[in-house]
């Protein structure tokens, strides 16, 4: 992609994240949309990365431990508003 | 920040100040993944981090009424934890810069068997194309699926488990990692790949088999 001209699937899964975080010079992002217009299986593997995402982003919070929520709960009743 | 998470920041200080317990638990909550992750890139056990959260929630009900909103809310908390956690991580000899830790994997996204060799016609092309998941049906929504996410995150590097929660999981802003973790941004990005990266690769090998 250096050249300007293509970029191979090898270069397409590690300049992923800066294509979809907008990070990509303009002529850069051509030529990966160019890569993925013609390869099914960059298109699968972009899909792959956005479920990866989406899924990530389905995760539950963490539990706070008991102790600790009532320790922090406590202090902040006992603070005078 | 947008003016619709603007609002709503003043909204949660508001309720915040006047004592509502139920939006304090619910932060206290929301942040607890992050806080301890961060936490644990300073100071070594987990149990020490944990005081860190805790001192770290007293110092917020400390401050609350000094707090000017210069940043964020959720900016300013972590901020006070990345303190307290450097405080706590010097006394144990551990402080971890956090920009050191950014180089300590460069693990390609793809393993480089997948990918056609130098002497091959198609050089850096896939072998066998990566599976359409697509095809699966509400795939990311399986509770499995995100289990298994779950799980590949807890095996990453600190800093990647650090980035991909508060980028994927929380829903923070690339500043706001930035402004937390006193990272480019730059290397908050290749954190963040990596972090992804590993992470798809872990759910290719639950789906795919």
């Amino acid at each position: 992609m250096a050249d300007g001209t293509a970029i191979s699937c090898q270069e397409v899964v590690e300049v992923i994240t800066d294509y979809l975080e907008g990070r990509l010079a303009p002529e850069d992002a051509a030529v990966f949309e160019a890569h993925l217009e013609l390869c099914e299986g960059c298109r699968w593997y972009l899909d792959q990365m956005r479920i990866t995402i989406d899924a990530v982003g389905r995760i539950e919070d963490a539990e706070v431990p008991d102790e600790l929520r009532r320790t922090v709960l406590a202090a902040f009743r006992s603070r005078r508003v | 920040m947008t003016l619709g998470t603007a609002t709503a920041e003043s909204d949660l200080l508001t309720r915040l100040r006047a004592g509502d317990e139920k939006a304090f638990e619910a932060l206290v909550a929301g942040m607890y993944g992050t806080m301890l992750t961060v936490a644990r890139t300073y100071v070594k056990d987990r149990a020490v981090a944990e005081e860190v959260v805790q001192e770290t929630w007293l110092g917020v009900i400390n401050g609350l009424d000094r707090f000017e909103g210069r940043s964020s809310l959720k900016t300013w908390i972590l901020s006070i934890l990345v303190n307290q956690a450097k405080t706590r991580g010097t006394r144990e000899a551990r402080t971890v810069p956090f920009a050191s830790l950014a180089h300590e994997d460069d693990a390609p996204a793809v393993d480089p068997e997948r990918f056609r060799g130098p002497n091959e016609p198609y050089t850096g092309g896939w072998r066998a194309f990566p599976a359409n998941w697509k095809a699966a049906d509400q795939l990311a929504q399986d509770r499995e699926t995100i289990r298994v996410a779950m799980r590949a995150i807890a095996e990453l590097p600190l800093t990647q488990q650090t980035v991909i929660r508060m980028r994927d999981v929380e829903g923070y802003s690339a500043e706001e990692v930035c402004a937390t973790l006193d990272v480019s941004e730059a290397n908050q990005r290749v954190l963040l790949h990596r972090a992804r990266s590993r992470v798809r690769s872990a759910l290719e090998r639950h789906i795919d088999g």
